[in-house]
Formats: structure tokens, sequence, C-alpha cells
């Protein structure tokens, strides 16, 4: 289960874009840091991040080492129909994680 | 500053001698008038030259620090609210089945270290956390620095956002405080630095490319750029004891609890930023 804040509006007009912010909470370990024994630290980050609303991809990023711990993502898509977006992120390790935001669209 | 302070000075005083020699009647009027005039500048410059390390950011990492959703220290206060309502302990108490609500924490932070009788000494915000556990949830204590105690202390401290620092008077607090003023005067490490010397005497200026900042405990926990995460003010304190190549104080020691204190005199009557972000 991730932890992470997001901010979607509740209500948005048909054809308007709107926002999506997401703050994930995440060391996003480089993979380049020695411990304080010598070895390094395995690279643990989120690799990819997806956005889909209503069962379309509307949003998808990759990330790289060179990105700071807790990352924050924020785009734009275009209201169409009431529904749900799907945020997830996978990561090294097997990691992945999920949250659904429900979006109501008027006309 | 000291020498902008000093200029200002020199020249009222020039100023006043020179209207006075002018006119030999004139001059108790002269002199009465300078010193009118240099009361009221000199309590404006106290309350002026007081900076929070905020004014010094670049205007990115100020609106990171506004920005609850771009804030990463929320991600701690979200953390905080649900161990805030979680029971722990042989006690099977939670934090709020004492205290409800967290708003009941509003102004706590503020007012912060605090005295404790039974401890006969001043204890800090997460020190006071830990001491509820112990007595009232009979936990373990949370590790310094560790996540839930971070969490726990910025939910609390961000009840005080927007609260002027208010410590509190009590007599028994002044050793300690008193104590702390000593330390932040005291030359130490290899270097052979106080913290005085950098923030009181050269405060504004750069260290390499780093502002000095005043050093007021505005924002405490702060997530700090540099860090990637949230820290204590007794983190900060042990960054700034190794800067100088003196080696930090154990994390229970005394010598911190002192100086946070004395930091708090000095910030008193400034706007509290809890969660802060630092760069």
């Amino acid at each position: 289960m991730g932890n992470a804040l997001i901010n979607v509006p509740g209500t948005v007009k048909r054809g308007e874009a709107f926002e999506i912010k997401a703050l994930i909470s995440h060391p996003m370990e480089t993979g380049f840091r020695a411990g304080t024994n010598g070895t390094l630290i395995p690279r643990n980050i989120i690799q990819r991040f997806t956005c889909t609303y209503n069962g379309v991809e509307v949003f998808n990023l990759t990330l790289s080492p060179a990105i700071a711990a807790n990352p924050f993502i924020s785009f734009f898509t275009v209201a169409t129909d009431s529904g749900s977006l799907v945020l997830r992120w996978t990561g090294d390790g097997g990691f992945s994680a999920e949250e659904t935001v429900p979006i109501t669209v008027t006309s | 500053m000291p020498l902008i302070r000093a200029a200002c000075i020199w020249w009222h005083h020039r100023k006043i001698l020179r209207f006075a020699q002018d006119d030999g009647k004139a001059r108790p009027y002269a002199i009465a008038v300078g010193l009118s005039l240099m009361a009221p500048i000199a309590v404006a410059q106290q309350s002026d030259t007081r900076r929070s390390g905020y004014q010094d950011m670049s205007k990115s990492v100020q609106t990171m620090q506004d920005d609850d959703m771009a804030n990463p220290a929320m991600l701690w206060v979200r953390e905080g609210a649900t161990l805030w309502a979680k029971r722990v302990g042989a006690a099977d108490k939670a934090c709020a089945d004492c205290h409800g609500g967290v708003e009941s924490m509003a102004g706590v932070a503020a007012r912060y270290p605090a005295f404790d009788t039974a401890l006969g000494r001043p204890v800090d915000l997460e020190q006071r956390i830990n001491l509820c556990r112990r007595d009232h949830q009979q936990a373990d204590a949370l590790a310094n620095e560790s996540r839930e105690l971070l969490a726990l202390t910025a939910h609390v401290a961000q009840q005080s956002r927007g609260k002027p620092i208010a410590p509190p008077t009590d007599p028994r607090l002044q050793p300690f405080a008193d104590a702390g003023a000593a330390l932040f005067k005291q030359r130490q490490g290899q270097l052979n630095l106080s913290c005085a010397q950098c923030h009181d005497d050269n405060d504004g200026r750069k260290l390499g490319s780093a502002t000095i900042p005043q050093g007021h405990p505005t924002g405490y926990p702060i997530y700090r750029l540099e860090w990637q995460g949230l820290g204590s003010l007794k983190r900060r304190l042990r960054g700034c004891l190794s800067g100088m190549r003196a080696e930090p104080y154990a994390y229970d020691a005394p010598e911190y609890v002192q100086l946070e204190l004395f930091l708090m005199q000095r910030a008193r009557g400034m706007t509290l930023e809890s969660p802060g972000v630092r760069p």
C-alpha cells in the first residue's frame, strides 16, 4: 500500500482541463550511495507512474534515479465522463501501489 | 548587522552634534528630539531585524512550503493523524482517547520545551510524546528521529501553525534557558566557533552558496531538501555541531533542550510555520 497525497477537484465541467496532483512517499534510493558499512545500498526507486481515466491511460511517466525522494507529480487531463481516476506506481523489488479517486463531471 | 547598527547610531549622533553646534540655544531641544527619534528606531530595528529562514529561501521553496499539496512534510502529518488515533501499549490507549481531537493541541508546539515537574527539568515536544507513551499508553518510547515520532510531532506542531512562538514564563525554566544562552555563545569544536558567531554576527551573509539564517526555530519539524526527509530541531543542531567539528551531544543530552529553550525565547512572538520546508 502506497502512502501518497492525491489532489483532484471533486467536480469538473465536461470538456474542461483539470489538474491532478500526487505527492508520493518514497525514498527514491539511487543505488549509488554506500551505507555506513561501505557496501552499496540497493537501488529502490519508482520506475513507472501511470494514470488511467475510466480505463483509458491519460498520463504515464518513467522515473529515473536522479529524481529526489517523495516525488511530486502534477499533470492535466480533459474531463469527459464521471467515473474514477486510477493512479498506479510500480518500482524496484516488485513494488506496486494504487490509488483510486472518484471524479464527477457536470455538463 | 552590528556594523550597520553602529553606523546608524553614529549618524544620529553626528546630526545631533551638528545641529547643536549651529545654535547653542537649540541644544537641549535637539538632544530631546534626537533621543525621542532614536527610541522608536531602536525598537523598530529590534523587531525588524529578526527574520525567519523562510524569508531567505527561494520563491520556489516558499511555494512548496505554503502549498499543503506540495509540502512533503504533509506526508508525515497524515501519518501522524493515523498514529494519533491508533491504540498502542499495554494500556491500549490512543492519543485521541485522552486528548480528543488533535485540535486540542493548538498552541502546544509554540510553548515547548516546557518544565516537567516529575523530572525536574524541561522537556521538548518529542520527549513529551515519549513520556505520554511511557506513562499513559505504557508503550515503548519511539526512537529519536524515527518516522513515527516525527509524524506525531509534525501532526501536533501543525496545530500551532500561524500562532506566535510563546515560551512559558515559568521561572523554573530560566536557569535552563540561561545555560542554553551560554552554550549559544560558547566556542567549540575544531573550528572553535560558537553558534552566535554565525547566527548573530554573520546572519544574512553566505557560507558557501547558502545564506546564513538567524537560526530561529520557526518551522520544526522541517522537511529539509538536503535531508530528503523530515527532521527535528535536534537533528539541525547536531548538523551544526558536526559542521563546526564539535562532537554532537548524545541524543538525550540536556544541552539540546537548553538550546531549544533559549532559541524559542529568542524567537518569542515570531510566527510558527510548522511543518516547514528548508533547502
